[in-house]
């Protein structure tokens, strides 16, 4: 039995390096082990300049997500064991897309940015008194948007994006589905407030369905979903406000 | 809480980051790329239908010498392989858009979310009922 396997990381130092390059190592091959185990191995026994984000490695914190053989994936969720057949080394790259700091570590200000301008917490027209008790919510209103409020803002999604690398001002799966999460809540009131932001061309528009976010999402948030569905939305209101400009708002 | 009115925007250039390029063949690095792309590239295929029906929509106007002479035509060996082309893209374009209507279509029944299951099925039958139906008028005729 093979006991090793090889990765084939991507290096980039910015006091350094001019330009990134890949270099390789053995890490055993342990069926228990995913690719966050092994660049762990990796900076504890080989090589300790070795950077990459992680806490949590249990697929909850969203912060070790990396391209894995060319896939955006959370390392912590990729076992080594479902490459150890496939000819050549395992590539671990840094997620695409986004500007890389150092060796897999990428700069999310963008996607940060981005994710406070659609509003992502509860807006109220007038908070109720407390003395009233809490904002009650039946299951059927959860289960409305339960399924968007699972993402855990990895940014898996933008790297499988091309719309997103190809013109970086597109919003993004990610932070739509969190503002479709806040639209689809019964207790918010915000999401006129939203839709200059998700409506223009930058939000909603750019989007031209290639589907790929929903298939990478290791938290089935289905974001391509959250994204056709609020086109439908905004078509709507567009034609209620046309139709009917004071009474819609 | 602080209003973030500001529009998205990209974020700055800092010359110590590493950044790389999107090829220009970013689209046949992966097979679902390549087949967003050709999913994009039937819609010309379906337009190339649309121009056909309007011809023979004419010719039928014109009388029966002109709608002989727009069969002559359709059967040039060169319209018949693009219109064998064209269908295929016109199919390929039905499918893809049948497989992912459920994505944009989140119908609720009795508070649950009506499996994506049903819906393709839903767009499946719809298009053979009026297939049928159509079938049915050539059969008639």
């Amino acid at each position: 039995m093979a006991e090793t396997i090889s990765l084939e990381v991507f290096r980039y130092s910015p006091e350094r390096d001019a330009e990134p390059s890949f270099q390789r190592y053995d890490v055993p091959l342990r069926k228990d082990w995913v690719v966050l185990d092994a660049l762990n191995y990796i900076k504890d026994k080989v090589d300790g300049s070795l950077t990459f984000r992680w806490s949590c490695r249990m697929g909850i914190c969203g912060s070790c997500g990396m391209m894995v053989n060319g896939e955006p994936k959370l390392t912590c969720a990729t076992f080594l064991s479902n490459y150890a057949r496939e000819q050549g080394p395992l590539r671990v790259q840094p997620l695409r897309y986004f500007p890389v700091i150092r060796d897999l570590v990428v700069e999310i200000t963008d996607f940060m940015t981005k994710l406070q301008s659609v509003k992502p917490w509860l807006i109220r027209g007038k908070e109720k008194p407390i003395s009233e008790g809490e904002y009650l919510q039946t299951p059927e209103q959860l289960d409305r948007y339960k399924q968007f409020s699972m993402c855990i803002n990895c940014v898996l999604c933008y790297s499988a994006c091309p719309v997103y690398g190809l013109d970086p001002v597109f919003i993004g799966p990610a932070a739509i589905a969190l503002a479709q999460r806040y639209n689809m809540d019964s207790r918010d009131e915000g999401a006129h407030e939203r839709m200059d932001i998700l409506a223009q061309h930058e939000g909603i528009w750019g989007c031209t369905f290639v589907g790929e976010c929903t298939k990478v999402c290791p938290k089935h948030v289905d974001p391509a979903g959250a994204i056709q569905q609020y086109k439908l939305t905004a078509t709507i209101e567009r034609f209620k406000s046309f139709l009917m400009p004071r009474g819609a708002k | 809480m602080t209003e973030t009115r500001q529009p998205a925007r990209y974020t700055e250039y800092h010359p110590r980051w590493y950044r790389s390029r999107v090829s220009t063949w970013w689209w046949l690095a992966q097979w679902p790329y390549l087949k967003f792309i050709l999913r994009e590239i039937s819609s010309v295929f379906v337009a190339w239908f649309v121009v056909v029906l309007l011809l023979q929509i004419r010719a039928l106007s014109r009388g029966s010498e002109a709608y002989a002479a727009f069969e002559r035509w359709l059967q040039n060996p060169l319209i018949v392989l693009l219109n064998m082309i064209t269908l295929f893209f016109v199919v390929f374009h039905a499918v893809t858009w049948f497989n992912v209507a459920p994505r944009a279509m989140a119908i609720r029944f009795r508070g649950k979310r009506v499996p994506d299951f049903w819906i393709v099925g839903a767009n499946y039958a719809a298009w053979a009922a009026v297939s049928l139906v159509l079938a049915w008028f050539l059969v008639r005729s």
